[in-house]
């Protein structure tokens, strides 16, 4: 037992005392869900919203870090589900491989996109990946020997653990996504809060100035768009194995604009803002179905006033907090006089 | 032996001359200054330094070993890191964020050490943060390290641009203009703070416009007018020299006088 608090408390090290609690309540109550609430299309809809947190984490790498604009984001979603779903149909392998080889089809995808975009930026690097997002539809749709064309691909296989297998009804679907979001989330954070993340930020707010602090600028951009589209990737692998069929449209520019709609919409470069603005424009739809097609009317008014009145997102904005150090630096003078200070008031 | 030894660089753009055979050098320890009309080329000397900028002809050595053409990342490994004349910072990252960019090079772990969180990785980082505290009090910025670059004031934000420059470990630090937009009293505070610099150790290069900073720290200053070298010396051999003061202040002037005079 002590042995397994230290470990969570070395994992935990980021997180401060008040979510060193949330948390683990916050999780057992997610695991808990698919035993109040049975019903498949409810468990689906959450699917949905996990899948959409996991591209949207993926493409917050890009634009909301590196500062870089993707259209066509879901062009690496369909090379998951792609690579993923035909070695599963055609070949029979278990999903547990062919969400890895999803995950490499994914970052494939980053690498060629990655190398075509190295040097380019703002205006161009965004019609440099619409051109991508249409290319990778258009050989996924004419390269039939292989993908089916517009037939798609069937019977991609479900995954299963000791001779239990995985259905949207059984839940299982369900705490495989809670698994690939926290995987999502913890790749997310522990980028962020290294020197990858400060490098990647730093090309965002000044290329130049990072380009002369001796940052290898076109290294980081490239394995920035490969871990993306690696996340990306993992979360096609699981649409297709969850949905057991996937087609061109599966993964086509609507989606591409669903996924950057979200990340600006929850706030770039925050990723609490990607799974919540993932819960909510994916789950709004579905809670409006009474207006029939009047819900897009709502659904684009929303994201106008969102624009309008807040701008940085949802959870977007700069955080007021005091920077994390790692622990155990010696504090500036100023402020260790300042922590004591507000410390003694306490006691007072 | 000269820290850096810069031998006849030229800088063509189509068919201007922006910079012609220009030659000098840095010592170890010496606060040198470029100074010259505007437009005279010097930034674009700096920038064939830093590598922004192809060189033409000619050499830049630094400690004995060519730099010219290299990538800029080479040349700061080197050990050469600059300032810009208009401040280029990251604004919305912290102050502490930005040293710790300039320390990147230094930072030695790769990618599954972060993603693991190694014993390796949380090292190196504490040991980073710690370098980046101490290097930010030494130059009065202790008490800023949460804060957001772009909230910092200006005369801040000219520093916390020269602390990322050290942090890099450099040897030698090029400072663009630093004293521009600066009012006098801003102006003595940072030639008080390069003079420190010096004190600490550093090797500076600089280019300036303020006369009443270039005259009172450099140890030796080189003149550049329409891209060529008119003259170099102390300060004092400067500030007489025909040719600067021509540059500087036009012939007109100096021949009424002298008309004057006879």
């Amino acid at each position: 037992m002590k042995i397994l608090g230290e470990i969570y408390a070395k994992f935990t090290d980021f997180l401060d005392a008040k979510k060193k609690i949330v948390i683990p309540v916050l999780y057992l109550v997610l695991i808990l869900v698919p035993f109040l609430f049975k019903s498949q299309y409810f468990l689906r809809v959450l699917c949905l919203i996990g899948i959409y947190a996991i591209l949207t984490m993926s493409l917050n790498l890009i634009a909301g870090y590196m500062g870089q604009t993707s259209m066509g984001h879901a062009a690496l979603y369909c090379l998951g589900g792609y690579f993923s779903g035909l070695l599963g149909s055609k070949l029979g392998w278990p999903f547990w491989i062919t969400l890895i080889f999803g995950i490499i089809g994914g970052a494939i995808g980053g690498l060629v996109l990655g190398i075509a975009t190295m040097r380019l930026s703002g205006s161009y690097l965004a019609v440099i990946t619409l051109a991508f997002g249409e290319v990778v539809e258009m050989i996924i749709l004419n390269f039939n020997s292989v993908t089916n064309g517009p037939l798609g691909v069937r019977n991609i296989p479900r995954p299963s653990l000791f001779g239990w297998e995985f259905t949207t009804s059984n839940g299982g679907f369900y705490w495989l996504m809670l698994v690939l979001v926290t995987i999502a989330v913890l790749v997310s954070l522990a980028v962020l809060k290294s020197k990858f993340g400060r490098a990647v930020i730093a090309i965002k707010e000044d290329e130049l100035a990072a380009k002369l602090m001796g940052v290898n600028t076109a290294k980081y951009r490239v394995q920035t768009i490969i871990l993306s589209g690696a996340m990306a990737g993992m979360a096609g692998a699981f649409y297709a194995s969850m949905n057991r069929y996937i087609d061109a449209n599966s993964f086509n520019f609507d989606i591409s604009m669903t996924i950057l709609c979200i990340v600006i919409f929850g706030g770039l470069g925050s990723i609490p803002g990607m799974i919540v603005g993932s819960i909510l424009l994916i789950s709004f739809p579905e809670v409006l179905r009474a207006l029939a097609d009047y819900r897009f009317v709502v659904y684009g008014l929303l994201l106008i006033l969102m624009m309008r009145f807040r701008p940085q997102g949802l959870m977007g904005g700069l955080s007021k907090k005091p920077y994390k150090l790692p622990r155990g630096v010696t504090l500036p003078k100023a402020l260790q006089a300042r922590k004591e200070g507000s410390k003694g008031k306490q006691v007072g | 032996m000269a820290l850096l030894k810069v031998n006849e660089i030229t800088k063509v753009f189509g068919g201007l001359i922006a910079v012609e055979d220009v030659s000098f050098e840095v010592n170890q320890g010496e606060i040198v200054s470029i100074i010259g009309p505007n437009g005279a080329g010097k930034t674009t000397i700096f920038n064939m330094l830093t590598g922004v900028y192809k060189v033409n002809k000619g050499t830049v050595e630094f400690e004995g070993k060519e730099i010219q053409n290299k990538a800029p990342r080479e040349i700061v490994k080197a050990g050469m890191a600059r300032t810009f004349q208009n401040i280029r910072l990251f604004p919305t990252m912290r102050v502490i964020e930005n040293v710790l960019v300039g320390d990147h090079i230094n930072i030695q772990y790769n990618f599954l050490d972060l993603l693991f969180r190694t014993k390796k990785f949380r090292k190196a980082e504490k040991e980073a943060a710690q370098k980046a505290i101490d290097l930010l009090e030494s130059l009065e910025l202790g008490d800023q390290i949460n804060n957001y670059a772009k909230n910092l004031p200006y005369g801040m934000q000219r520093k916390l641009e020269i602390a990322r420059a050290i942090a890099t470990n450099a040897k030698l630090i090029i400072l663009d203009e630093p004293a521009a937009g600066m009012n006098p009293q801003e102006s003595e505070e940072l030639m008080k703070f390069i003079l420190k610099l010096r004190q600490n150790g550093h090797t500076i290069l600089l280019i300036e416009h303020d006369m009443s900073v270039v005259m009172n720290i450099s140890d030796r200053i080189y003149v550049i007018d329409h891209g060529r070298k008119i003259a170099e010396g102390l300060p004092a051999e400067i500030a007489r020299d025909a040719q600067v003061i021509r540059a500087y202040l036009g012939s007109g002037g100096v021949e009424k006088d002298a008309e004057q005079d006879a």
